[in-house]
């Protein structure tokens, strides 16, 4: 009955989306509507001290403004989404977000309040008008620095900030290590990125004053959990709430989150101010608000056999969760699980603890903590087959577990809570594939040693990995036949570019045997669909789709019986195509669905007990287990060692994903996976400073690769069904991102291969890469380079600058306000009050407009004309600058003038931090060098006064 | 992300702009926008008032000059200049370097003497028109001066524009015969603000020696730096061992800013292989003109 | 506030606007031309690409105002859900894209880049799309499909910028 399900069908959604007519959140419109903005914390780690609202409450167009406190007993911490698993020994600390910060701010980009107006715009212009009392507290952003003792605390009613420690082995990796021939041991680092969907969020909320109902417009790939939490919140039934998911412009993970705080917040201030609130979120509060994935640190070690099996893995990690945990122990799990891959790890141990930081929320990130542990396992068999004189291929092919072994039981337990047992697969035949369509045999033979003796780094890439996918619980479907004829679809999983649409109808019209055409899907709007659970986890086309299928087949039945009582034949005898169901041997004889579906409708006559009217049937699909996707991706890459500039020359991908209902869009899937992988691998990194600020908080900045950084990918499939599911499928929606990373570290030390760069971090960039080279080139072959740099700078300002003045004159000029203000760039004016000076300071510089500051400075460890201190403060509207300087005195050489040496370490945060990094390292340089040679002339001036008052008295 | 209001001034004429920023001196002028407006949005920038100029027909437009040069509008918009056979002709340099500014929906709105006037020491246009040792035309009410580029960018963002001064046109010398010129950048991705990029314009004279280079870079200082190096090859065959002894200087010689994609270290080497990679092509190509 | 009159997809259309307002806003909200499309407002992803005076333009980098006697098309000017334009059917056929937020914006960007270059080598097209991110297709598709709209020649290059 395969006759759909199989081929490249075009999609069906797609008109909507190529003509603009698609309905995405944003482009919803209600009479009334207002619109919201969210005040969100400049600081990483801040007690909230209190929130004045009263000047943004009175400014034209303002309709409301809300802090915590407002919002009464809806506010509430939000719930534990996926609690942790049933492990042993498993530690956990539930530390969930909160609508509104009341007590605490716990990272950059945490809501306090919220203003509602008659436009964006003016709702913008309000922020600025809340005044905010911070008390700032030191930010956590390194992970083993945050489990120091002594650790300033993110979560008060924490003893630390462990969110969870969890340890999961089989067999005894201690005696497989003493028996091993070779123990290599490596740390690795994984950096956080972004999903990057193109459409940020929104959420849309109308109260029906009358009706009791609430519709809320959400761009969430669970639209059914967020009506049924919501409601809950409200203190509404479920069928008063309405959520709607409609077109949504990718997902990737972070639109899984639940819930976000504008979530909760949005439909609150609906049905209180009365009317329809529009929040959409900007990019730059995407990068602070939606929650992001990937930082881990691994200390990993493998013992090996002779001949190069895996005798052990041991792998100590930690994970950062970010500032609160609401997702549980996914992401660590998977990476925990994930790293075993297609190979038989008879012993395992393996450890992990979750840390908090004051950053945005961790959350699972398309491949969701994979791709860390495929990027462990790779890297340690990479290292092992050089160490132990092998090829790379050869080590991975001699570790396949074989299709015998199926199903496998590594004696661990998954993230859907089960036994991680694989269902299916056959890992030999795709790493023949793949080896075959890279070339690799030719290419390590012929043409890398070609292209090297003429002083060209090209290297290759050959890695495998398995990504469990398709988890449970359950999804549901129901399916309809129209007294027209058409039929309809209704899923309750969200869809983002899948192309659910055409793939669920394939899968229906394949069983009522009608065209794809013929049936319409309706999916994300509870009102159609009211039971399920969401799109993530690769399992869209594996449990929906076998729930579409199971529904079908159910109608299917029902229609068969029908046609065979009211054509008075036996159902073995009739068939099922071109929209009618008919005697098999007497085609002319039948009746079409449509008439069928009116037949079992009847308005007369009785519907016979035990039977249902109408073609229709919901069916709930729920699978045992995960079942178990896998693959080979190879790729060939350049190096040029003078610029550090690496191109990616071919990607090949062998992929297995069982049966595919649609190969074009499987493959679509997987050429944008490997994207959002080469993105991960080469371009993406958020880059936090010290004090949790992040620097890259733009797309300027933080670098989506383009159409010219992904190479068309060469793919093949192999087909293992799983039989876990009527379809046979396994997920395919994350696999391209997961292998990636490992692709590219092991084909850029290829091609640097004899230079004694080893690359044991992702994501690379240009600029890493040079360093990596220069160390490697000081520190000799084999050398492990330096971690990369953590956490990031504050900025740094320091100096030594001679004065042509004594010692005592320079230093009290410097401590004068009036000679203060005029070498601080930009001070308005300046006033001392003891050791504490207040005043205004006005800065700006090319595109940045003058920006008013408000400045205390405190003065510390004097000791005249020797050496102060100071701690300095200014705050304004484009954010904050803290910090402290010291300066010192001496006198110069040779006794003559002064030698002052100076050192500020300063805290940025707000806009400037966010989007003006590149320009802070140029303007702190000129503004120094401003002041410098502005104090240098008051110096002049002054020493000259003194020079002609003394020649005066003299007189 | 929406920007703060303003007061928005339309100028149909270069004498309604002057005049505009005359009479409203917090008011900014507004060319293409496409540094301007992103930086609004971010609130970031917030000027009070704005002279749009993109109403000013007479700022737009490119011509020969009389001696074999180019005078290009402030207003011509980069793709205007992209596209122009006058200025391939005249000015391979110019036109080797437009495809490398920013994205085609940015150069189709984007105009020449905004990003001049901008002086974004990442930008390519400010570095090649110092190699170009071009010329700027500044006007303001009742004021007409030309500037020469060299003298244009004095900091960071900053250049010798005085307040209720417009920057009206540019113009880019004749070259000589026997000239040849290179453009080479590294940028994380195409169309990004350049890791460090190099503007080279040199010429030969009859015995083949090089008579002239100007050596500009970018994104390795506070604005275009134009290398002392440049000087060293006047009078020498730009041979390869003396194209790397400039190199060499240029590595010495920058002093470049670190930021998150690069630091100092990498931007001074990329400075020095782009250096040499570029003045090899500029002279190859000065050879065979 | 200020009035603005221009040519919005072949239509005459006259409002007032507030200074600040930005052009993509006014094309969503005041227009109801949804098509375009918001991913950044700082002129990076290219989702509101549209074209003033036959030129792809970042509607997110321009004034409503400055709008005022241009002539402004949106992907609402390209094919409809049954006639799509020969561009638009290219994309169906090769599956240039996934969750479509980001093809208007490509489709506006294509189309004076087609009137261009008619026979754009592969580099030429990736190079035509490094101002328009995508998060899903890995663009490999999409390229296909501008190949596929050129291999089949007729309609795609100039009319829609031609267009009354």
């Amino acid at each position: 009955m395969r006759r759909l399900v199989g081929q490249s069908i075009r999609r069906t959604e797609d008109a909507r989306l190529l003509t603009g007519r698609a309905q995405f959140v944003d482009d919803v419109r209600l009479p009334m509507m207002a619109h919201a903005a969210f005040l969100r914390s400049e600081h990483a780690h801040a007690r909230l001290r209190g929130v004045d609202l009263a000047r943004a409450r009175q400014r034209p167009g303002v309709i409301a403004a809300f802090a915590a406190p407002d919002l009464g007993d809806y506010w509430q911490p939000g719930p534990l989404l996926v609690p942790p698993p049933p492990i042993a020994g498993l530690v956990f600390h539930a530390a969930t977000q909160v609508p509104l910060a009341r007590e605490k701010v716990r990272y950059v980009g945490e809501p306090i309040a919220v203003v509602i107006a008659e436009s964006r715009y003016i709702a913008e212009d309000a922020l600025a008008d809340i005044v905010v009392d911070l008390e700032p507290l030191p930010a956590v952003v390194d992970l083993e620095a945050a489990l120091a003792p002594g650790a300033p605390r993110i979560h008060d009613q924490l003893d630390s900030n462990l969110a969870a420690h969890v340890v999961q082995a089989k067999g005894d990796y201690a005696k497989a290590r003493a028996k091993a021939h070779r123990v290599i041991a490596r740390r690795f680092h994984y950096d956080r990125g972004i999903a990057g969907a193109i459409e940020n969020r929104a959420v849309v909320a109308s109260w029906d004053q009358i009706a009791g109902e609430m519709t809320i417009w959400d761009t969430t790939q669970a639209p059914i959990p967020i009506r049924n939490g919501l409601a809950r919140m409200l203190g509404l039934s479920e069928s008063q709430v309405r959520v709607i998911a409609p077109f949504v412009g990718g997902g990737f993970g972070p639109k899984i989150m639940m819930f976000y705080p504008e979530e909760v917040v949005i439909p609150w201030v609906a049905r209180t101010v009365g009317r329809p609130v529009k929040w959409v979120e900007d990019r730059r509060e995407n990068f602070a608000a939606t929650t992001q994935e990937r930082g881990q640190i691994h200390d990993s070690e493998i013992a090996l056999a002779k001949d190069g099996r895996i005798l052990g893995v041991r792998d100590v990690f930690l994970h950062d969760t970010g500032a609160y945990d609401p997702y549980g122990l996914t992401v660590p799990i998977n990476s925990q699980c994930t790293l075993l891959g297609p190979y038989a790890v008879p012993n395992y141990s393996s450890e992990f603890r979750a840390v908090f930081t004051t950053k945005p929320i961790v959350t699972p990130v398309r491949g969701a903590g994979r791709q860390h542990g495929v990027f462990v396992m790779e890297r340690l068999l990479d290292i092992a087959a050089r160490e132990l004189g092998m090829d790379r291929v050869e080590i991975r092919r001699r570790n396949f577990l074989r299709p015998r072994d199926f199903p496998h039981d590594h004696k661990i337990i998954f993230q859907d809570f089960q036994p991680l047992v694989y269902d299916s697969g056959d890992y030999e035949p795709a790493m023949a594939r793949a080896v075959e369509m890279i070339g690799y045999d030719r290419f390590v033979r012929e043409e890398q040693p070609r292209l090297r003796a003429a002083g060209r780094h090209v290297g290759l890439g050959i890695v495998s990995y398995i990504e469990g996918t398709g988890i449970g619980p359950y999804e549901g479907a129901r399916v309809t036949v129209e007294p027209s004829g058409h039929v309809r679809l209704a899923t309750g999983v969200g869809t983002q570019g899948q192309g659910h649409f055409t793939s669920f109808a394939q899968v229906v019209a394949d069983q009522l045997g009608v065209e794809t055409s013929d049936v319409s899907v309706v999916t994300g709007d509870t009102q159609a669909f009211g039971w399920g659970t969401g799109t993530f986890a690769s399992r869209g086309a594996v449990v929906a789709g076998s729930a579409c299928h199971e529904a079908a087949v159910a109608v299917r039945q029902k229609a068969l019986t029908l046609a065979a009582k009211l054509l008075g034949v036996k159902e073995a005898r009739l068939a099922v195509g071109g929209g009618r169901i008919f005697v098999r041997d007497d085609p002319q004889r039948g009746l079409t669905l449509g008439e069928l579906a009116q037949r079992s409708n009847p308005l007369r006559g009785a519907v016979v007990p035990g039977s249902e009217p109408g073609l229709e049937a919901t069916k709930y699909f729920g699978p045992a287990r995960g079942s178990t996707a896998s693959g080979v991706h190879a790729m060939i890459v350049e190096v040029e060692t003078e610029t550090a500039q690496v191109t990616i020359q071919r990607y090949v991908v062998v992929h297995d994903c069982g049966v595919q209902l649609n190969p074009m869009i499987v493959e679509g899937q997987i050429q944008g996976g490997v994207a959002a992988g080469i993105g991960n691998a080469f371009y993406e990194q958020l880059v936090f400073d010290d004090g949790g600020q992040l620097l890259n908080a733009s797309l300027m900045d933080y670098l989506m690769p383009t159409a010219l950084d992904v190479p068309t990918v060469e793919m093949a499939h192999v087909e293992t069904p799983s039989p876990l599911n009527p379809l046979g499928a396994k997920g395919v929606g994350e696999a391209g991102a997961i292998p990636t990373g490992a692709a590219f570290a092991q084909a850029v030390e290829d091609a640097l291969a004899g230079s004694g760069v080893e690359i044991t971090e992702i994501p690379l960039s240009p600029g890493r890469l040079f360093t990596l080279m220069a160390e490697a080139k000081q520190g000799g072959a084999g050398a492990q380079a330096a971690a990369p740099a953590a956490g990031g700078r504050a900025l740094i300002i320091d100096g030594r600058y001679d004065f042509a003045g004594p010692p005592r004159e320079v230093y009290s000029l410097l401590l004068d306000p009036a000679v203060l203000a005029s070498v601080m760039p930009g001070a308005q004016r300046l006033e001392r009050f003891g050791d504490r000076y207040v005043g205004e300071l006005k800065v700006g510089v090319g595109p940045i407009s003058a920006a008013t500051f408000t400045l205390e400075v405190d003065l510390t460890d004097q000791v005249v004309g020797e050496r102060y201190a100071m701690r300095v403060n200014a705050r304004g509207r484009l954010g904050f600058v803290a910090g402290s300087a010291k300066v010192a005195l001496a006198p110069g050489a040779g006794g003559i003038g002064t030698a002052m040496t100076y050192r500020a370490e300063l805290q940025l945060g707000g806009t400037i931090a966010a989007v003006g990094q590149r320009m802070l390292d140029s303007m702190s340089k000129v503004m120094s060098a401003q002041g410098l040679k502005a104090l240098d002339k008051a110096l002049d001036k002054a020493l000259d006064k003194a020079l002609r008052a003394r020649r005066g008295g003299a007189a | 992300m929406k920007p703060a209001a303003f007061i928005f001034h339309r100028a149909a004429t270069l004498d309604d702009a002057l005049a505009l920023l005359a009479d409203h001196p917090e008011a900014k002028p507004l060319a293409g926008g496409q540094s301007l407006i992103p930086a609004m949005n971010f609130r970031l920038a917030h000027p009070a008032a704005l002279v749009d100029l993109n109403g000013v027909r007479e700022l737009a437009g490119i011509a020969a000059t009389a001696d074999g040069g180019l005078r290009i509008g402030a207003m011509t918009r980069h793709l205007a200049v992209e596209r122009s056979d006058l200025v391939r002709q005249r000015s391979p340099l110019l036109a080797e370097t437009m495809p490398h500014v920013a994205h085609p929906q940015i150069r189709s709105r984007g105009t020449i003497g905004g990003s001049l006037a901008h002086a974004d020491p990442s930008a390519e246009l400010p570095a090649v028109m110092i190699a170009l040792d071009a010329r700027f035309q500044l006007r303001a009410r009742g004021a007409d001066r030309w500037v020469r580029a060299t003298d244009f960018f004095t900091g960071l963002f900053a250049t010798a524009l005085a307040p209720g001064e417009l920057l009206t046109a540019i113009e880019i010398p004749s070259r000589a015969a026997r000239a040849g010129s290179a453009f080479l950048e590294v940028a994380r991705r195409h169309g990004d603000y350049a890791l460090a990029g190099v503007a080279v314009e040199l010429s030969l004279d009859a015995a083949g020696r090089i008579s002239r280079a100007w050596i500009a870079l970018l994104s390795v200082g506070d604005g275009p730096v134009l290398t002392a190096a440049s000087g060293s090859l006047v009078g020498q065959d730009a041979s390869a061992a003396n194209i790397l002894a400039t190199a060499e200087l240029v590595r010495a010689e920058v002093d470049p800013p670190s930021d998150i994609h690069a630091d100092a270290a990498y931007r001074r080497q990329l400075a020095a292989v782009l250096t040499r990679r570029a003045l090899t092509i500029a002279a190859e190509r000065a050879r065979t003109a | 506030m200020h009035p603005v009159a221009f040519t919005l997809n072949g239509q005459r259309v006259e409002r007032t606007v507030e200074a600040r307002l930005l052009l993509s806003d006014f094309l969503r909200h005041d227009l109801g031309l949804t098509g375009t499309h918001v991913g950044c407002e700082h002129g990076v992803c290219g989702a509101c690409t549209v074209l003033v005076d036959g030129e792809a333009v970042r509607a997110c980098l321009m004034f409503a105002v400055q709008a005022d006697g241009a002539r402004v098309e949106t992907v609402e000017h390209l094919g409809t859900e049954v006639a799509l334009h020969p561009l638009q059917e290219a994309f169906r056929e090769a599956h240039g894209l996934q969750c479509g937020f980001c093809t208007p914006g490509i489709l506006m960007t294509l189309i004076p880049f087609l009137r261009d270059h008619p026979a754009p080598s592969d580099e030429e097209i990736r190079e035509a799309l490094s101002g328009n991110l995508c998060r899903c297709t890995g663009y490999a598709n999409i390229v296909e499909a501008v190949k596929l709209a050129v291999a089949r020649g007729a309609g795609v290059p100039s009319d829609t910028a031609a267009r009354p």
